[in-house]
Parts: structure tokens; sequence; C-alpha cells
């Protein structure tokens, strides 16, 4: 395999602490070397050069949580569709969610995956697998064969386990195996019918509200659960102040738990629903400000520990609809890694720490390869001008569906080049 | 009638009473009164809209407010088309917006929902080339019923501004509160709202409302108390535990009526529950408004077809002859 020199590059790699200028040198499909030092190494026989003017080099994002339509509904999105908007936006792992039909609960679908992804993926694909059998809440699936077959999580996707008993023999089970549970926690008679935030924005508009305590009650049943059982918890979509207090207590006290929040929480509050806007219509649903503000916080103190897209894919069919009867979901693998850059580009995250977020954080948490630009590791790779400005455009958008919550939003900081395992799957 | 001394109305169509001005609604209790005036001659037929096509398209049953809006475009002189999408197509499976789609290639002038869903009227309005009145949209607005409560009242007290209005019941569900407690506020009128509060929404004091939770205190001094129907599936322990309890708290009977000032005068957009909120002595009785009501109902949508269609304006919605749309 050919060898590439990443030259004039600010290397930006949380797991080092490192945030310098220098050489970036790959070969064989690893990063042989990288860091100010880097360039005294030399570079390979016939090795590329690019000299990357002074723009960012980044461990390749990992995002954790990202629903497909494949098998079941791929109108909506296949992996290779997926794999081709997740490298345009600098994601060079992807974990796949287990919302599919049929749901990924037995080895032969993870192996499905495992095998679609091999055949039309140009990025790596971890498929994650469901807690319980058919997402019914009741029987274990089978952790250890689903670990074995190659499933990185175990998650209920976008369902709550109602049942603490369940709850608590998975995480015991799930402790033996060292496999994390990743959990979304609303509880299903709280949020009832609702379907944005509960408060005066909801009142206004008609639309009944999920309160924040949906979210909460279960999650602080999960953390109780957690520190009982100390299997490995995570909180997988968090969206609430109270939340991330919960997660803070938790971690003081010493429970093995960790929490993601989607970039849309990030980024976005319950006033961008404006007029009834279904691509804003999210579950857990977007929250007031002081909550947007709180996740922030969280992110920035290590309350939370990573950034996800939350990538739902949703067609015309599902979207065009009175907002109470449309889905919940936007896409985002595209958009992550600049939504994400606001944050760092108006002060309130360090460009280290939102990196440790989107890319060494999930590697680290769930035991993936890549999130480091340490020599011998995987180059996955993302070379980024942080300041390029960009306007996203329905018409650009790779995924098959286009749902996405940032139409038309300027950005600041854009993709160059995109480089998995030492191959080169997307410049700009 | 004619349009000449009526301010032009600056909206395309007519969603909810929020973003309405004090003088937009001003002109249309005006309009509505010269309305009035034609229901109330022998020959109640106008040539205003002759020509024009209405299309009523009701997702839900409703028998008064569907009626009333047929009445209203017949009286104009328009041409009018019940669609009652509940027994046809969306059986079918066929989505709101595919439904409009198809309605407005057949080229109607205006288009009247009624949908289950918040922002159902707002959704259509984007994709029809057609003025929309919105007949009310799940729990979010009813602009003509507020409208129609306003000129009752208008007509009965000879204002708005500066009366007491109390809107009892079921807060949470009502569209009908939402638009009354916009518009009141519009005109100057001091709203309240009385309610169990497992029937008020998140917010409500932050809504231009004074909250009360009893009857007693809620109407004291009202000049009008707007009773709202307690739909049966919310009766029955849920939100409040039983009708009898419900009629014991919150029915309006003569003995709370009383708390109220001596000259109130009582209303309900109908159907109502006779027993639940209000007892059959005061629905019936002499400060009843309930049928002067259903009676206004007819001219407001009269005048809010009339303005929406106003002839200075074009087909795309655009004054003619400079003035702002």
């Amino acid at each position: 395999m050919s060898a590439v020199v990443y030259t004039n590059a600010r290397i930006v790699d949380p797991s080092r602490g490192l945030d310098e200028n220098g050489t970036v040198i790959v070969k064989d499909g690893r990063i042989l070397a990288s860091g100010t030092d880097a360039a005294n190494q030399g570079a390979p026989e016939e090795a590329e050069i690019v000299d990357c003017l002074g723009h960012a080099v980044l461990p390749g994002l990992i995002d954790a949580r990202v629903f497909i339509g494949e098998p079941g509904a791929e109108h909506r999105e296949t992996i290779a569709s997926a794999s081709r908007a997740a490298a345009a936006g600098g994601v060079t792992s992807i974990v796949m969610m287990p919302d599919t039909n049929p749901v990924i609960d037995d080895v032969a679908l993870v192996e499905f995956v495992l095998r679609t992804a091999r055949e039309t993926a140009s990025i790596n694909v971890f498929p994650s697998a469901a807690i319980t059998k058919g997402f019914a809440g009741r029987e274990l699936c089978e952790f250890g064969l689903l670990k074995e077959a190659g499933a990185v999580m175990l998650t209920e996707g976008h369902k709550t386990i109602a049942s603490p008993l369940t709850m608590r023999r998975a995480l015991t089970y799930a402790r033996d195996l060292d496999i994390v549970i990743a959990h979304e926690t609303q509880d299903p008679e709280l949020a009832s019918s609702g379907v944005m935030n509960e408060g005066l924005f909801a009142s206004w508009l008609g639309l009944a509200g999920i309160p924040r305590e949906a979210e909460a009650i279960p999650l602080m049943r999960d953390l109780m659960l957690a520190r009982l059982t100390r299997g490995r918890y995570h909180a997988a979509k968090i969206s609430t102040a109270m939340s991330a207090e919960a997660m803070a207590r938790a971690k003081n006290e010493g429970v093995n738990v960790s929490a993601g929040v989607s970039i849309n929480h990030l980024a976005l509050n319950e006033n961008d629903i404006g007029d009834y806007r279904t691509f804003f219509r999210l579950s857990p649903p977007l929250r007031a400000e002081e909550d947007r503000l709180a996740m922030v916080e969280a992110i920035r103190t290590g309350a939370i520990d990573i950034i996800i897209s939350s990538h739902d894919p949703q067609d015309v069919d599902t979207k065009r609809l009175p907002f109470a009867e449309a889905e919940a979901g936007a896409i985002g693998l595209e958009t992550l890694l600049s939504a994400s850059l606001r944050l760092y580009h108006n002060g309130d995250v360090p460009l280290l720490r939102l990196v440790e977020c989107l890319s060494t954080a999930p590697a680290r948490l769930l035991g993936l390869p890549g999130g480091t630009l340490k020599p011998g590791a995987p180059a996955d790779l993302v070379l980024v001008d942080l300041d390029a400005p960009w306007l996203v455009r329905e018409a650009d958008i790779r995924s098959l569906s286009k749902n996405t919550c940032f139409e038309g939003a300027r950005m600041q900081g854009r993709v160059l080049q995109t480089m998995v395992a030492g191959r080169k799957v997307f410049t700009a | 009638m004619t349009n000449a001394p009526f301010p032009l109305f600056p909206h395309r169509h007519l969603l909810g009473i929020k973003g309405l001005s004090p003088l937009d609604i001003e002109t249309l209790l005006d309009r509505a009164d010269a309305a009035v005036a034609i229901s109330r001659q022998k020959e109640k037929k106008t040539a205003t809209l002759r020509g024009r096509t209405q299309i009523n398209l009701f997702y839900e049953a409703s028998t008064r407010t569907q009626s009333s809006f047929e009445l209203a475009g017949k009286r104009l002189g328009a041409d009018v088309m019940n669609m009652s999408v509940a027994s046809s197509s969306t059986k079918k499976g066929e989505t709101l917006l595919d439904t409009a789609i198809t309605l407005n290639a057949m080229r109607p002038d205006i288009l009247v929902i009624r949908h289950s869903a918040a922002g159902a009227a707002a959704l259509l309005a984007q994709k029809v080339s057609c003025s929309v009145v919105n007949a009310g949209d799940g729990a979010h607005e009813h602009p003509t019923q507020a409208l129609l409560d306003a000129l009752t009242i208008r007509r009965a007290k000879g204002r708005i501004g500066g009366l007491t209005v109390a809107i009892c019941g079921d807060i949470l569900h009502s569209r009908v509160a939402r638009s009354n407690i916009v518009l009141l506020n519009a005109l100057g009128a001091s709203v309240r709202v009385v309610a169990p509060s497992t029937l008020l929404p998140s917010g409500i004091d932050q809504m231009g409302v004074e909250v009360f939770t009893r009857m007693e205190e809620g109407l004291k001094g009202a000049d009008i108390v707007m009773m709202l129907r307690l739909q049966r599936e919310r009766m029955a322990g849920s939100l409040v535990p039983s009708v009898r309890e419900y009629f014991r708290l919150y029915g309006l009977d003569a003995e709370k009526l009383k708390i109220a000032r001596d000259d109130v005068l009582v209303m309900h957009p109908g159907p109502m529950n006779r027993g639940v909120e209000i007892a059959s002595e005061i629905a019936d009785g002499p400060q009843s408004l309930i049928q002067e009501q259903v009676e206004m109902g007819v001219a407001v949508r009269m005048a809010v077809m009339e303005a929406l269609l106003d002839p200075r304006r074009n087909a795309e919605g655009e004054t003619i002859g400079g003035e702002p749309a």
C-alpha cells in the first residue's frame, strides 16, 4: 500500500493531549509517525506529499449512534449511502443501531451487517445489537455470541426498557462480558402523546409536551441499577439539565457510567421548531435554551462523554405530515463535525475537548480502533479547514434522506479529506 | 355589500388569531356587522363571491362549523363543495398534503380546513395556491370561533376593551381558549381562565391570563363567562375523577353565576354537555348568548372569506394598486 505524508498540519490528537504543528506520516494503512518531530523520520519512498497549508488533521470521527434503513428500509438509507455521507463528514467509523427490520438481535443479522459493510462501505461500520429479543423488553439476546460475532454495544435503539428487572439482569449479564449497555430513556407513560418539549412554546402551538422528567426518571433508575450491578451503562442520548446533573452525581460517586448527547441538542433548541417544522421533531425533543446550555457545559466538564449525530434518515412519507403525525429524527453524519465546530468557534468548548468527544472518547468507551493519531494506530483521519465557510444545501446531501435540521445553515469548518485505513475515501 | 369602506385585510390566509393586529380584528368585526344585516334580510344572497369556489375540507366531523361555513359561502354567492375527508381518501391512506395538492389542481379560491392535528392548516397553506381558513387545528387555534365570540360580546356589551372575561373548563385541549386568549388580549379585555390544574397547559401563567382553580374566585366580577366543552373521554378518571365531581366544582349553575356581575352574560362554543359543564337553566336562561353565537358565526365567516378574497387583490395574493399586501 502507498504512503502519504501530511506536512504543515495542525495536529489535534486528544489521545496524547496534542495540538501542535507538524507532520503525519501514513504507511500501509497505519500511522507511522505524527507530531512536530515526525518530519525527522523522513518520508517513505514514493510517498505522496500533501501540504496541509496549516489546516487541521484530526483522528477520524467515531459516531456511536447511527440509524440506517438496511435491512428493511433501504429507500431511507443503505449502509453504502450512509458510508458516503459519513466520509464526506469526516466520520471514519460508525456504530450502527439495531433499529432495522428485522431488529438486529441475532448473530446472523450482525454477520449480515458486517458482510454488507465489507462489500459496500468505505468506512468502518460496527454493528450494535438489541438488548432484548425483538426489542420486546423481556428475553435477553445472546450477548456473548453477539459480541463474538462483532457487535460492539448493546442497545434497545429508540426504545426504553420498561422493566427494571430486565434492565438489572441485562447490566449484570453484560458486566461479565465487559460490553456496554447503551440506553435511551423516555418513560412512555409520562411522555404519553407528547411530541415536543413541554412548556409555554408547546402550549401555544397546541402540541402535547414531553416533560423533562420522562427522560430523567428512567435515567435515574438506570443509574441506580448500574451502581447495584456494576455493569457498564451508557446513557445514549440525554437532553435535559436534570439528566446532566444526574450523570455528574453518579460519576462523582464512582459509578461506571457514561453519557452521550446529540449534536442537535448542543446546537438547537425548541424554538427552532418555529411554525411546526417537522425536521425538528426529534426524540428526545429539542429542549429549552437553558437545557442546551447545560448540555454544552456538561461536555466541557465531562459529565457527558461523547457527541453523536444520532443520524436518523426519514423520507418524505414520514416527515411531510402534520407535526404530531410525523416521525421523529434527523440525519446528521455530514454535518456532525461542522456543526460541532460551532462550539469551538464561539468559545464554548476547546478544540481538543471537542475532538475527544467526537473521536477519542467513543473509541475508548467501546474499545474500537481509531480515535488517535499515535504511531501504529489505523490511519483513520480527517483533514479539516477549521474556518472555511459553507452553506448546507439539500441538493448537496449525500444521504438518501434529506431530513436535516441544518438546511440553509451557515457552517464554519469544512472537511477537505477523509482517510480510512490509509485510503482516501473523500476529497472535497 | 361592498369592500370599499373597509381597509384591505393584509393576510392571504386566516390560520390563527396570533399574527393579527387589533385593526385587522376590528375590521373583520366591522365587516361581520354588515354581514349580520344581510343574513337578517329576506333576500340573503349576495354576489360578492359569485364565480368563486370554496372547498370545505373537514377531517373531523363538525356539523355546526361546517354548515356555518357552507351557509356563509352560499350567502356570498360562492360555489361550495364539502369534502368529509373522514369518510373518503384518508381511509385509502392518502396524506393531507396529497389531498391538498389534488384539491389545489381543481383551482378553488378558498379552502376551509378542520383537522385534529395542530399545524395542519399552516402545512396546507404552504402547499396550495389559494387562501386557507383554519376551521380548527388540534389544540392550536380556531380563529373564526374567537372572532364570532368577540362579535357576540361587542354587540351585547358595546365594547370588548375593559371587560373581564372568564374562560372556564378544559383549557388544556382547547383551541377555542387559545384563540380567545389572544384575541381578547389584543382588544384590551382582561382574561381569566378557571379550571382544575390537570386541564391547564404548562406555562399558562405566561399566556396573558389570570389563573384560577376555583369558580368561586374566578367568576368574581366577571362580565362574560365562557364555558368550554369537556370531551367525554377526558371525564372518566384520567384528568378529572368523575362527571358529578366536575359538575359540582366547575359546572356553571345559577348559584355559581351569582358570583359574577349582575349583568354577566354566558357563552359556550357548543356542542354543550348539559349537566357536565353547564346547567340547562343557564344554557337556556336570559343571560345566555349561545343562540347569538351561532348567528354571529355565519356572519363572521362571511366577513373572513370576503376579506380574504377582496377583489382589490389579485390571484397571487398581491395587492392591486400598490397597497402593501
